[in-house]
């Protein structure tokens, strides 16, 4: 037999659930229990069904996220787990500025991101952006000499190819 | 049928053939209780604590092989139920709980008896519920019983607010029960069933690890005959005794911890396992890098999350053992049971040279002798149950095991209090057979409660006491590891064993001698009634061999060669 040592990667896990009460907490109670990461979770009603569809960004090496998925698995309503490499996988983030900051720079910067200015009021305005986790961090280092006054991310949701 | 709440509860349990239910009724269950009163379709067994009713209701699905069911009030009657619904889950006991709940129009409000019993029982039980609408009721509860005894089984806990157990709704049972999301694979790959047969036959030295997921699957049958066809030699977990008899050629005893010295010896020169519903528990496999180090694993298991959680299974076969069993026995032709003969000459020469067994004293009864007795004088005629501790080890040990359900006891969780209440729940479930409770001076004290119990009800559980006026398996561990520091594990100060259960209507004895317990324990047997036999045994004795925590299998602690007095 051999002991699995190996290091702790990155991984989508898509779950389709039965939409029911106390759900999400069979969920993250299963995570915390057992003591494996969530690094972002995001759950909605899949259209005309009666099941919700939850994308859980964990960490974890290859026995952790096998045992994640078994065990995910294992809980009664849970029709469906995922755990695939070829995904599409994207996120939001909603940004605050100061109406100060230099607006037509940040507007550029937000349009490379698949984003735009959504909100302007007397002294804030607020932009999105919608794109791969990884982009989202990039475009979050880029604006920070705008002096982001509030950030919000959505965590990611992803669909296997 | 137009019925209340409490009133479908009671139908349900019929229905499902339920016989006796263990319980404490209070407020949120009020109602329930009111149609027990009403009922004659089962017997309502009325322990003394919440916890033991659902001990209970353990021993009686261990020894039965049925669903076991409690039924416990809010609040304080749920918490104290707690350590049982999770001592079920970790053993893996089809129970199917039931407690009352406050009205929902108090739920969320710290109501008189509130708490969040689905919250708290989540990470302890298979599955559970609460009810929202007395129309959901027959449908919760079938699925209830059937997730709690399908797949792997386990407790499923039903929570009910007291105004649902009051509203009146359509019952109907006679339905087919349609579950999309829980779906059992209980049938093995035939492909990886033939890997495993074709590595068997390959194999050199195999070994049979067999676990408690095999009585679970009523597959001891089935794998009895695996074992005799194929001459491989078998080790047992702790909750697999009784799986081999003891007087099975091929089975090479108990590993583990506390496991014999052949045992753990085999499992770490072994090339290939072969484990059959065991889960590689830490107290089976001590250090897991050097855990059958040089083997292949078959594991088959009914649960795929127990399949390479802590040990590589180079053949995984997801399935119910009454099947799969069944699926090798048809290929075991490929098998050659001569070829394992140096393989089983190595392991008896194991066995011989370090056998398990322990050394008498002149002055006092040493406990192991007094667990052989009582395997002398009543062998298959008792159900053996057993507390949490030293006695426990050597109960495991020592009792020569002719049966599956033959031995109850707490093995994950390892809860004290649990023996005498699971006794009840044995003998409620299998009248004919003497019931055995092997326990110690800590841990019948957790729940000698139930000696109330017992007499009300005249459930005959014969206690066993082991009686070394310590704490013992913690003083065990102090003095081995702890430099002889007995920090709050001298129990000298007791109460008085004989009176205990006199006082309750029971009867007691104090033994000192041989004799003297021979005598006591034909007695009690023939008396027929509740009682405590406190036997007065060495105080220090170890259970020997022992592989210490987190070391190697191959690494015991051995029982010393000369008697030290």
């Amino acid at each position: 037999m051999t002991v699995n040592t190996d290091n702790s990667e990155r991984r989508v896990v898509s779950v389709i659930v039965v939409n029911e009460a106390s759900v999400l907490s069979r969920i993250t109670n299963l995570f915390s229990g057992r003591g494996y990461n969530i690094t972002s979770l995001t759950v909605a009603p899949i259209p005309d069904s009666k099941y919700s569809r939850l994308t859980i960004v964990t960490a974890g090496s290859v026995r952790v996220i096998e045992q994640i998925t078994k065990q995910l698995h294992k809980l009664i309503p849970v029709l469906r787990v995922y755990e695939h490499d070829d995904i599409v996988e994207k996120e939001m983030a909603l940004v605050k500025f100061s109406i100060s900051e230099n607006i037509t720079e940040i507007d550029t910067l937000c349009q490379a991101y698949n984003g735009k200015i959504v909100n302007v009021s007397e002294s804030v305005i607020i932009t999105m952006v919608a794109d791969e986790p990884k982009r989202i961090e990039n475009f979050l280092q880029a604006i920070k000499r705008y002096n982001p006054k509030e950030i919000v991310r959505s965590g990611a949701v992803a669909l296997e190819r | 049928m137009q019925i209340s709440g409490a009133q479908m509860v009671i139908e349900a349990l019929i229905k499902e053939g339920v016989d006796t239910v263990f319980g404490y009724p209070g407020g949120a269950i009020m109602n329930v209780y009111d149609e027990i009163y009403k009922q004659d379709g089962f017997k309502h067994i009325l322990n003394r604590h919440e916890q033991a009713s659902i001990h209970a209701a353990e021993g009686y699905a261990k020894a039965s092989g049925k669903v076991g069911v409690a039924m416990i009030t809010s609040g304080p009657g749920f918490t104290n139920a707690v350590t049982g619904l999770a001592d079920a889950y970790m053993d893996s006991i089809p129970l199917v709980v039931i407690s009352g709940q406050v009205p929902m129009s108090l739920i969320g409000t710290d109501g008189f008896q509130e708490i969040d019993a689905i919250g708290i029982s989540r990470p302890c039980t298979k599955h559970n519920y609460l009810v929202t609408d007395a129309a959901d009721l027959p449908r919760i509860l079938k699925e209830a019983f059937y997730i709690a005894r399908t797949g792997r089984p386990g407790p499923v806990h039903v929570d009910i607010p007291k105004d649902i157990t009051a509203q009146i709704a359509e019952f109907d049972y006679d339905f087919a029960l349609e579950l999309e999301t829980y779906k059992p694979h209980v049938k093995g790959n035939p492909r990886q069933i033939k890997k495993a047969i074709d590595a068997i036959a390959n194999a050199k030295r195999p070994l049979f690890y067999l676990g408690g997921g095999i009585i679970n699957a009523n597959a001891s049958d089935e794998v009895r005959k695996l074992v005799q066809i194929t001459g491989i030699p078998a080790v047992e977990t702790f909750m697999a005794r009784g799986v081999l008899s003891h007087e099975d050629a091929l089975l090479i005893g108990m590993l583990g911890m506390h496991g014999s010295y052949a045992a753990n010896m085999a499992m770490s020169e072994t090339d290939l396992v072969i484990g059959l519903g065991v889960r590689f528990d830490d107290r089976v496999t001590g250090k897991l890098s050097e855990f059958a180090k040089n083997a292949d694993v078959i594991h088959v298991d009914i649960d795929p999350a127990s399949i390479s959680k802590l040990v590589h299974a180079d053949y995984p076969i997801v399935g119910d053992l009454k099947n799969v069993a069944g699926d090798m026995l048809s290929q075991v032709d490929k098998i050659n049971s001569d070829k394992y003969e140096t393989w089983r000459d190595t392991i008896n020469n194991f066995a011989e040279l370090h056998p398990l067994t322990f050394h008498e004293d002149t002055q006092r009864i040493k406990p192991q002798w007094v667990v052989k007795r009582v395997g002398e004088l009543l062998g298959d005629d008792a159900n053996i149950s057993t507390d949490v501790g030293q006695h426990q080890m050597w109960a495991a040990q020592f009792y020569p095991f002719s049966r599956p359900r033959q031995f109850i006891s707490s093995g994950g969780l390892g809860t004290m209090g649990f023996g005498f209440p699971a006794a009840l729940g044995v003998k409620a479930a299998s009248p004919e057979k003497t019931s055995i409770n092997f326990t110690g001076d800590g841990s019948i004290l957790m729940n000698c409660q139930e000696l109330m119990t017992a007499v009300e009800q005249k459930i005959p559980v014969i206690n066993i006491i082991l009686n070394n006026n310590y704490l013992g398996m913690v003083r065990q561990w102090q003095t081995l590891f702890y430099d002889k520091r007995h920090s709050e594990t001298d129990l000298s100060v007791q109460p008085d064993f004989v009176k205990l259960s006199e006082a309750f209507g029971g009867i007691g004895y104090r033994v000192n001698t041989k004799e003297e317990f021979d005598a006591a324990l034909k007695d009690a047997v023939e008396k027929n009634v509740v009682a405590f036999i406190e036997v007065i045994v060495h105080r220090l004795e170890n259970v020997m061999p022992m592989v210490p925590s987190g070391g190697s299998l191959f690494n015991m602690m051995l029982l010393e060669k000369k008697e030290t007095k």
